[in-house]
């Protein structure tokens, strides 16, 4: 169920944010979504790609700071309150969010949200399996051929 | 107002406070040479100066000049430190009056010892140049200097005292406290480092005080370098005339040196001090008025008796006479260092201490660059840091905490807060042996 998140580390300096992206465009991974913290001194950009190792690989050969997290990928009822819900539920089973942020893929009329939990496999315990009723943990394998584009 | 003397004036006597000040050159040379001999013979209880005079035989008797100062032992910081704390003692410990330190690259201080005679005599030295920058007995005085191991709020502290004016030891810090103070005390003189007169322009200005309303008159300054460009600054913001003064605590503090009204140059206390100014690679004398590193010897402190201690600042003497009547010769302003240390925010900082500070953090790589800069008028610092890729983490919580955490060690070792930059490996500048870690935008030139 854990999703292979990239995690890069960036100066926040004018086109540093470009120099990853790059790279993936030349080695042909395709980015689904991403979500980038940033401080006035760095930045640290999270990348979900259809092909991680291949991701990976490139970024790393071209001497980038890059490495993998696992994350996982909720379904989020797409209406008022429904990541309010998902939340309740993730208090209620002491599972802490380091953060997320919404992927841009959605399965039938529902959201998805990458999330990244202090302790993944925690999460997967509480959540996985449909073991609490509304929550769906996505597999990973799933992750692209049970979603489609917005 | 007393009726004007029609008569010739004669000639007035110097307006000094000592009148060692003045001495004739040939009787300032023979008192050198006396005062040296009782200074080696001091020395003599150091076992480091024991050894090197047993070594080369070389006795008191043999000197016969200022000059044949060439032939005794140099002391270096090195020296100093591999003696900690103190085997530079030359008293009992039942003789010492008061410690003081400075900071090393190790974090640890190398420690100075004063009798209670030479604590007299720091403060005679610091009311001289006081005197001699319009010190008066009915002036009060604002000390901003830190007190403490620091010697630059005692030393002169003990200076306005022995003048006979009015302290207000405000220590530094706390700016706006300052300027109330300055406002509601009225001090005519101000003690501080230069940047912090800057410093408490721009809040003056930013709390609505006009610094000219002030009744400030006169400004000492010291224990960092500063430009004459930064005397104009001062001068004019401050509505004041600003003095300089240099000292280090190896040999007493502040006291070595410090201006006279006519402002060229800083008169060194010869009386108590021997001064050579030498080529750093070959210790020969330079050439009168050429720059080179300053060497002192302490011809009268009692507790730790320092011979040609060697200071690392690099400045010019001036042997001309001085229109002020003083008769000692002038050292210009310090203009650099022939070691690495920097001077940020008035604490000395070496680059190998930020060094061993990264050495302590696990995640970092000790590649570092150090920018100084000084947008308003205080110092600040920057350090960039390489952090290794396998320490590297998606959360932010954690990156901060390690900025946080270096942040802390630095400021541990140096006494300074300095900004923190995480960059990724490899993206600092690498030369050949000795990397370039400072880069310094200050423009102190």
């Amino acid at each position: 169920m854990k999703l292979k998140q990239l995690s890069l580390f960036l100066e926040n300096k004018p086109g540093h944010v470009k120099i990853p992206l790059k790279v993936l465009a030349e080695a042909g991974v395709n980015i689904c979504t991403l979500s980038l913290a940033d401080t006035a001194q760095f930045g640290i950009l999270h990348l979900i790609v259809e092909d991680w190792e291949k991701g990976f690989e490139a970024l790393k050969k071209a001497g980038c700071v890059v490495n993998t997290t696992d994350v996982l990928a909720l379904v989020v009822s797409d209406r008022p309150g429904g990541l309010a819900e998902l939340l309740e539920h993730c208090d209620a089973c002491s599972l802490n969010i380091e953060y997320m942020y919404a992927f841009t893929r959605r399965r039938g009329q529902d959201a998805i949200m990458i999330i990244c939990f202090e302790d993944p496999d925690k999460a997967i315990d509480a959540l996985g399996d449909r073991a609490v009723a509304g929550i769906d943990v996505m597999h990973a394998a799933d992750l692209f051929n049970e979603t489609e584009p917005r | 107002m007393a009726k004007q003397s029609s008569a010739p004036r004669k000639k007035t006597p110097v307006d000094c406070w000592d009148p060692a000040e003045t001495l004739d050159p040939v009787l300032l040379r023979d008192l050198q040479v006396e005062r040296l001999h009782a200074q080696m013979r001091r020395a003599q209880q150091v076992p480091f100066y024991r050894k090197a005079f047993e070594a080369s035989g070389l006795k008191p008797e043999d000197i016969w000049s200022p000059e044949d100062i060439r032939h005794l032992p140099i002391t270096t910081k090195d020296d100093l430190r591999d003696h900690y704390p103190l085997g530079f003692l030359a008293v009992p410990r039942s003789e010492v009056a008061r410690y003081h330190g400075s900071s090393g690259t190790t974090g640890k201080p190398t420690f100075v010892a004063y009798t209670r005679n030479d604590v007299d005599t720091w403060a005679d030295l610091c009311a001289r140049f006081l005197y001699a920058g319009g010190l008066r007995p009915e002036h009060t005085v604002h000390v901003a200097f830190g007190y403490g191991l620091f010697t630059g709020g005692f030393g002169l502290h003990y200076g306005i005292e022995k003048v006979g004016a009015a302290v207000v030891p405000v220590a530094a810090g706390n700016t706006q406290r300052q300027i109330l103070l300055l406002q509601d005390l009225e001090p005519e003189v101000l003690i501080c480092t230069p940047s912090y007169a800057l410093n408490i322009a721009e809040v003056c200005r930013e709390e609505g005080v006009d610094p000219h309303d002030l009744k400030l008159r006169y400004g000492h300054f010291g224990g960092e370098p500063w430009t004459e460009k930064m005397r104009q600054q001062i001068e004019a913001e401050l509505g004041i005339e600003a003095f300089n003064n240099y000292g280090l605590s190896e040999v007493l503090g502040p006291g070595v040196s410090g201006e006279c009204a006519e402002h060229n140059g800083m008169h060194i206390q010869e009386d108590h001090f021997l001064v050579e100014c030498v080529d750093p690679d070959t210790l020969e004398p330079v050439t009168d008025g050429s720059y080179g590193e300053l060497i002192f010897t302490n011809l009268t402190k009692e507790a730790m008796p320092i011979l040609r201690y060697r200071t690392r600042d690099i400045a010019a003497l001036e042997t001309c006479p001085c229109p002020c009547g003083r008769t000692s010769v002038r050292m210009h302003r310090v203009v650099g260092r022939t070691d690495d240390m920097l001077i940020i925010r008035g604490a000395n900082v070496y680059p190998s201490q930020i060094e061993e500070s990264l050495l302590r953090v696990e995640g970092v790589a000790p590649h570092y660059l150090i920018e100084l800069h000084r947008p308003g008028a205080l110092d600040e610092v920057t350090v960039k840091v390489e952090v290794l890729p396998a320490f590297f983490s998606d959360k932010m919580r954690l990156m901060q905490a390690l900025r946080e955490d270096i942040q802390r060690r630095i400021e541990t070792t140096t006494g300074v807060r300095m900004q923190i930059e995480l960059v990724p490996p490899q993206t600092l500048e690498r030369s050949i042996g000795k990397s370039k870690r400072v880069l310094d935008h200050r423009n102190m030139a």
